[in-house]
């Protein structure tokens, strides 16, 4: 279960998340919707530990850790996944290479053995077929010269072999074609189940039409202004933020 | 400042010249070859900083130590050899610079004479390491392979020993002769312990429809002084593929010089650096390409942590007869920290009118975004740094082609970024 309460946390200086609340239960899909600049990027970071943000108030634990106090390798360890709204190049490195490191490192880190290279490619072969990717994704260097479709796909896939507890999903669904858009939601609708939380973070109600969640929240300058069933969302895209900022202010 | 230099340079010049008057009745080859260099030296003396070449790598330090011949005892450097990578190929192993027939192999495929150097028509004595070289050169290796023969892959081993409880100095040279058609893989590894200079000079002749692979590995004694030169002559359709992996060292200079005199020679010259604490390293190279549709390819790149300092020189000289040459350099640095230092000086002089030549250099430090992109995925921060270094040296070091030495060259790469953490 994801437990954020009172999270204050800014870049230099400038509050940019006002004092949120939030409960995700395992199992469950939340969605949080806002408009630009209300700080769903910046709450997606802080969850997952990039530096150069500072959390100057309130706590987030993450099945009993406590999340603002670990490294980022540990948060991922810990099954915490950011898939990213801009995922980032790698040259040099290859795919395979990147997904077996990072896999072996998580389960070095739970007491897991290791995958050997053959364990792993014959797994990570069948998560693309089963996403319906093309075979070569793993020879590539991490999304170097991948279409911003592919960029989104890798995340899945990645998401896929590293089997996270919590995903938090970025605006994964901003630049991406109708079938694209499938393949991210089936790739996280593949994933649900009792032991199983996401976040998706997005600005459009149209991902949401393909992962229902369970519940919606929206977020503007810094806080959860309301809550609702997949409902909201749908209430959201016909009457616009402006509406329902006004109503809650 | 200046001045004191200068001395200093004249001072050690003056040592190394002593040194071949009481040697020189004793050591053999063309004498008359000798005398020559030794005069260059004597009127030449050693590099300072006011030639444009020496500019980023000043010999002082070289001038505070008093170098001595190796005496005639000699150590078996057994952890040094013992330290070697197991590639599976015959081996030549010079101690102190000198021939060690007890710890080598026989090598089939090629034609291997040790000792007395025979220097060759590419003497090259304005070149001032060269000319000590040719001055106080004791032994070497002189490979040869036969017209259309493979003679697959030899290693070349120098380690330096301070078994003799002074610092020695060794002038080792060597000669790589290739018959048309003739393919070499020259393995050379340069390791040992302690205080030394080693200044060897490898000339390399490549006849051609020949290959020349020559894979170096400078793992020198951290108090070591490596200064080194590979004159190379490539041939019609003929191919000069090195690459120089420098990670060891107080001091260090690799100068490769490649003249493309066929059409259609070829010639790689990739090179990484590797430096920490205040090492310093300099490649530096000289392509001439002197025949058309000649091509020349150089990757270099550069890691420098703590306040080391790098170096990369690199010249093309593009001669009037050869159009459509091809010449392409990039130098790419990674500073790892805020005291570490690159210079860095293409120059490209191009007579002739219809070429295609393009340099480039990059200055950067590990990408943030990316460094937290491999964490969020569990990848601990130092193996994130790791990888994302071995990343950027990639392309200098995926086209070696032999597996085994490649495999060696990054195991040293992860063991220098061990040492670094």
């Amino acid at each position: 279960m994801l437990e954020i309460k009172g999270l204050h946390a800014g870049i230099e200086d400038k509050e940019i998340l006002r004092g949120i609340d939030l409960v995700v239960p395992t199992g469950e899909v939340h969605a949080i919707m806002g408009p630009n600049g209300s700080g769903k990027s910046t709450l997606s970071y802080v969850l997952s530990g990039r530096e150069g943000y500072e959390v100057t108030g309130g706590s987030a634990t993450f099945d009993g850790h406590e999340l603002l106090e670990m490294e980022p390798e540990e948060r991922a360890a810990a099954g915490v996944f950011l898939a990213f709204q801009y995922p980032v190049e790698l040259p040099g490195v290859n795919n395979a290479n990147f997904l077996r490191t990072a896999l072996n490192a998580q389960r070095r880190a739970r007491g897991d053995a290791e995958l050997d290279a053959v364990q792993f490619l014959k797994m990570a072969r069948a998560e693309i077929k089963r996403l319906s990717m093309a075979d070569d994704m793993l020879k590539r260097n991490v999304n170097v010269g991948f279409s911003g479709g592919e960029k989104k796909r890798n995340e899945v896939l990645q998401m896929a072999i590293l089997r996270p507890k919590l995903a938090i999903l970025d605006e994964t669904d901003s630049g991406l074609d109708i079938d694209a858009l499938k393949i991210v939601a089936d790739g996280v609708n593949a994933l649900r189940g009792p032991a199983f939380s996401a976040v998706v973070i997005t600005h459009y109600q149209r991902l949401l039409e393909h992962i229902v969640p369970d519940r919606v929240h929206v977020l503007a300058n810094g806080r959860i202004i309301r809550s609702g069933g997949p409902e909201l969302a749908l209430e959201l895209e016909a009457q616009g933020y402006a509406a329902v900022v006004a109503e809650a202010a | 400042m200046n001045a004191v230099s200068q001395t200093s340079l004249q001072a050690a010049a003056a040592s190394f010249r002593a040194r071949y008057e009481g040697l020189k009745e004793r050591l053999g080859g063309d004498s008359i070859q000798r005398a020559e260099a030794a005069d260059a030296f004597a009127h030449q003396g050693l590099p300072g900083p006011r030639e444009e070449a020496w500019r980023y790598t000043v010999l002082r330090p070289l001038t505070e130590v008093a170098f001595h011949e190796p005496v005639v005892l000699l150590s078996d450097c057994a952890a040094g050899l013992a330290a070697l990578p197991d590639l599976g190929m015959p081996r030549l192993v010079f101690i102190d610079g000198r021939f060690r027939a007890d710890l080598s192999d026989a090598v089939t495929g090629a034609e291997v004479r040790t000792g007395a150097p025979a220097f060759g028509p590419s003497v090259a004595l304005g070149e001032k390491m060269v000319a000590l070289n040719a001055m106080l050169a004791e032994d070497g290796a002189a490979i040869t392979v036969a017209p259309g023969v493979d003679a697959g892959a030899v290693m070349l081993v120098s380690l330096g020993s301070d078994a003799h409880g002074v610092p020695v100095s060794f002038h080792p040279r060597h000669s790589v002769v290739l018959g048309k058609g003739a393919r070499l893989t020259l393995v050379e590894i340069n390791a040992g312990t302690g205080v030394y200079f080693n200044n060897p000079v490898l000339v390399a002749e490549v006849a051609e429809d020949a290959t020349l692979v020559h894979l170096r590995m400078q793992q020198e004694a951290a108090g070591a002084f490596h200064l080194s030169t590979v004159l190379a002559e490539v041939g019609a359709r003929g191919t000069y593929d090195s690459f120089s992996l420098a990670l060891g060292g107080r001091l260090s200079r690799v100068e490769v010089h490649a003249t493309l005199l066929g059409e259609k020679a070829m010639a790689h010259l990739n090179a990484a650096q590797l430096l920490g604490g205040s090492q310093h390293s300099d490649f530096t190279t000289i392509v001439r390409h002197h025949a058309p549709a000649t091509a020349s390819r150089q990757t270099v790149k550069n890691v420098l942590t703590g306040r080391s300092k790098g170096v990369f020189q690199g010249k093309i000289e593009v001669a009037r007869i050869a159009q459509k040459t091809d010449g392409y350099q990039m130098n790419q640095t990674l500073l790892l920290s805020g005291d570490a230092e690159i210079d860095s000086k293409p120059q490209l002089e191009i007579y002739a009118d219809d070429v295609k030549c393009s340099h480039g250099a990059t200055v950067g430090e590990l990408d943030a975004d990316q460094l937290f992109y491999l964490r969020s995925r569990g990848v601990p921060a130092e193996q994130a740094r790791n990888l994302l270094v071995r990343a950027f040296l990639s392309e200098a070091l995926d086209p070696i082609a032999h597996e085994g030495a490649r495999a060696a060259m990054e195991a040293a790469i992860a063991a220098w970024w061990e040492r670094q953490a």
